[in-house]
């Protein structure tokens, strides 16, 4: 496939996205709208007179038709500006990133430890299957789909924050203030979110690397000569990778969500504390930016998981 | 000389018993054929010969491949053997190609696995010469191909190139013809027997497809039931078969029509 057909593809997926991320800004301002409530009276409180609520609703710009109260908050996202807090009557955008950041290094670490747990192990757990190792790796990953993140999660702090006191039970400390003390910060939390997806990963790479196990091409790398693993890492692996990457893009969704309840429980300001928050708060406007940072994460996701499938299987680049 | 020599091998599972006191000889060059109906064990004794046997089946006798006894070595001195000394192509070129692999790369891997070419350049052209000798159309394309690019009979050229990379002593066929058509079938078994003769490799190719063995083997073995029933030369085999399920076999196969 020549360059040009590649960035073609690649302008296609990313037109495709685009589209998505506007259908999701739609809806998720229209859900807004329709929700009852009022912000003008939420920041005001009961005792407000009508023409201070009327004076406050024009200045939120509520008054005007919804359509370009949409676009007005569209453009603005565009730029980066997702407008004024009702609330707090501060800019949500430089909140958002800040916590969008915590969220990000949360999620990703805790996918990591899912992976670094879920690669080696269902592996093992394919290879070994007649084996009594490798039946006690899936009843225990079986164990760990069981547990929800929260209960890891203070079920982690217990042992090592109160029993023995190695790590903190929860607070962050930014990346560029104390490194160590922002890594001894997100051990627990990523592990409590990394443990239970990797237990359900776990199972999933088993099941594929079993089913390349038995592929016809296995047996012919060993009839050249391959020992069993070397068969298996040169020409099982890339191939097993494929219905994992699949659900790993669905998963990395589940973690935005399990996300925000680990956020709650390690006390870290994150996206998910930040919804919660906001949503606590009546701040409208904020739930409507937080969701929609959200929403766009998991389509990155879908973007990213369909560009890496491409690059994996040759019969899906076309000829 | 003897190449491959099969004493009393039993191929069983838990207490089953699948292939039964099997003994047969080939000797270099020599183009033996293993027939059968499905089932009755041609797979499992080629797979013993190559240690490939599936998990859980377990297998007895004596296997040599020149002096080296196969029953039983360990993984290490079988891994040295396959694909150098003893190869095999399977019976479906759909999917015993890696999908994710340029099929170039699938060929050039026994050469450099075993050390028989210095580098990776030096095997890459070699793979390509090998295609040109199995009469693969534009050789330097379809090496940069990948398998789904490549036609059923194609990918069994490639396979049938793979097996011959490093000149093995033995060549295993199992069914290489069975999933392909007519005229590709003649093809593929003109090929097979002009890379053996070339080479001077030992055969076994395993069919049930009697006018196949008619048109590439010297001798022949039947198997009924995991035990071989008849033996002899193809022609005294297929002309005057001793036991009722030769007979039968060659009845079900309307050799004499073709």
């Amino acid at each position: 496939m020549t360059t040009s057909a590649v960035l073609m593809a690649l302008a296609r997926r990313a037109a495709i996205l685009l589209a998505s991320v506007l259908v999701a800004s739609v809806v998720i301002f229209l859900f807004m709208t329709v929700i009852p409530g009022d912000p003008a009276q939420v920041a005001l409180g009961v005792n407000a007179t009508p023409e201070l609520l009327a004076r406050t609703r024009h200045e939120f710009g509520l008054d005007r038709p919804l359509i370009s109260q949409y676009l007005d908050w569209v453009g603005g996202v565009f730029s980066g500006d997702f407008g004024t807090s009702y609330v707090t009557r501060e800019p949500i955008g430089p909140q958002l990133v800040d916590r969008l950041g915590v969220t990000v290094w949360l999620v990703g670490t805790g996918m990591l430890v899912a992976l670094a747990m879920a690669i080696p192990l269902g592996t093992l757990a394919a290879v070994r299957h007649r084996k009594p190792s490798g039946a006690a790796i899936s009843g225990f990953a079986q164990l760990g789909i069981a547990v929800p993140a929260f209960l890891a999660g203070m079920l982690l702090v217990q042992l090592f924050a109160v029993r023995l006191g190695w790590l903190p039970s929860g607070g962050w400390t930014p990346p560029n203030q104390d490194a160590g003390a922002f890594l001894r910060g997100l051990v627990l939390p990523a592990l409590s979110l990394g443990l239970v997806q990797g237990a359900v990963l776990t199972r999933y790479v088993r099941t594929s690397v079993l089913d390349t196990l038995g592929q016809d091409y296995l047996r012919t790398a060993r009839s050249k000569g391959l020992r069993p693993y070397q068969a298996l890492f040169r020409h099982g692996l890339r191939n097993a990778a494929l219905p994992v990457i699949t659900v790993l893009g669905l998963q990395l969704a589940t973690l935005l969500i399990g996300a925000v309840v680990v956020e709650r429980v390690f006390v870290l300001p994150g996206l998910g504390s930040m919804l919660l928050d906001s949503v606590a708060s009546r701040d409208l406007l904020a739930v409507q930016g937080i969701v929609l940072v959200l929403v766009v994460g998991v389509l990155l996701v879908n973007f990213v998981v369909d560009l890496l499938y491409t690059v994996l299987d040759p019969r899906l680049r076309g000829s | 000389m003897t190449v491959l020599r099969v004493d009393e091998l039993s191929v069983s599972a838990g207490g089953q018993s699948l292939v039964r006191d099997v003994s047969f000889q080939i000797g270099a060059g020599e183009r033996v054929g293993l027939i059968g109906e499905s089932g009755s064990g041609k797979t499992l004794t080629a797979s013993s010969v190559l240690g490939l046997l599936p998990d859980g089946l377990h297998a007895t006798g004596s296997v040599r491949l020149g002096e080296q006894e196969l029953l039983g070595a360990s993984e290490r001195t079988l891994s040295r053997l396959r694909g150098m000394e003893i190869s095999m192509v399977f019976q479906e070129p759909m999917t015993a190609l890696n999908p994710s692999m340029r099929v170039g790369s699938q060929v050039a891997e026994p050469m450099l696995l075993h050390g028989t070419r210095p580098d990776r350049r030096a095997a890459r052209s070699a793979a390509v010469e090998l295609f040109d000798s199995v009469r693969l159309p534009d050789p330097e394309g379809t090496a940069r191909a990948y398998p789904h690019q490549l036609s059923g009979g194609q990918r069994q050229r490639v396979l049938l190139a793979i097996a011959l990379a490093n000149d093995p002593a033995l060549l295993i066929c199992d069914e290489p013809t069975t999933a392909l058509d007519v005229t590709v079938q003649a093809q593929i078994l003109a090929l097979i027997l002009a890379a053996t003769r070339e080479r001077d490799t030992a055969l076994l190719f395993i069919t049930h497809d009697l006018a196949v063995v008619a048109s590439v083997c010297e001798r022949v073995l039947v198997m009924l039931d995991g035990e071989i029933i008849e033996s002899g030369g193809t022609r005294e085999v297929l002309s005057s078969p001793r036991h009722e399920y030769t007979g039968k076999l060659l009845a079900a196969s309307d050799l004499e029509a073709r």
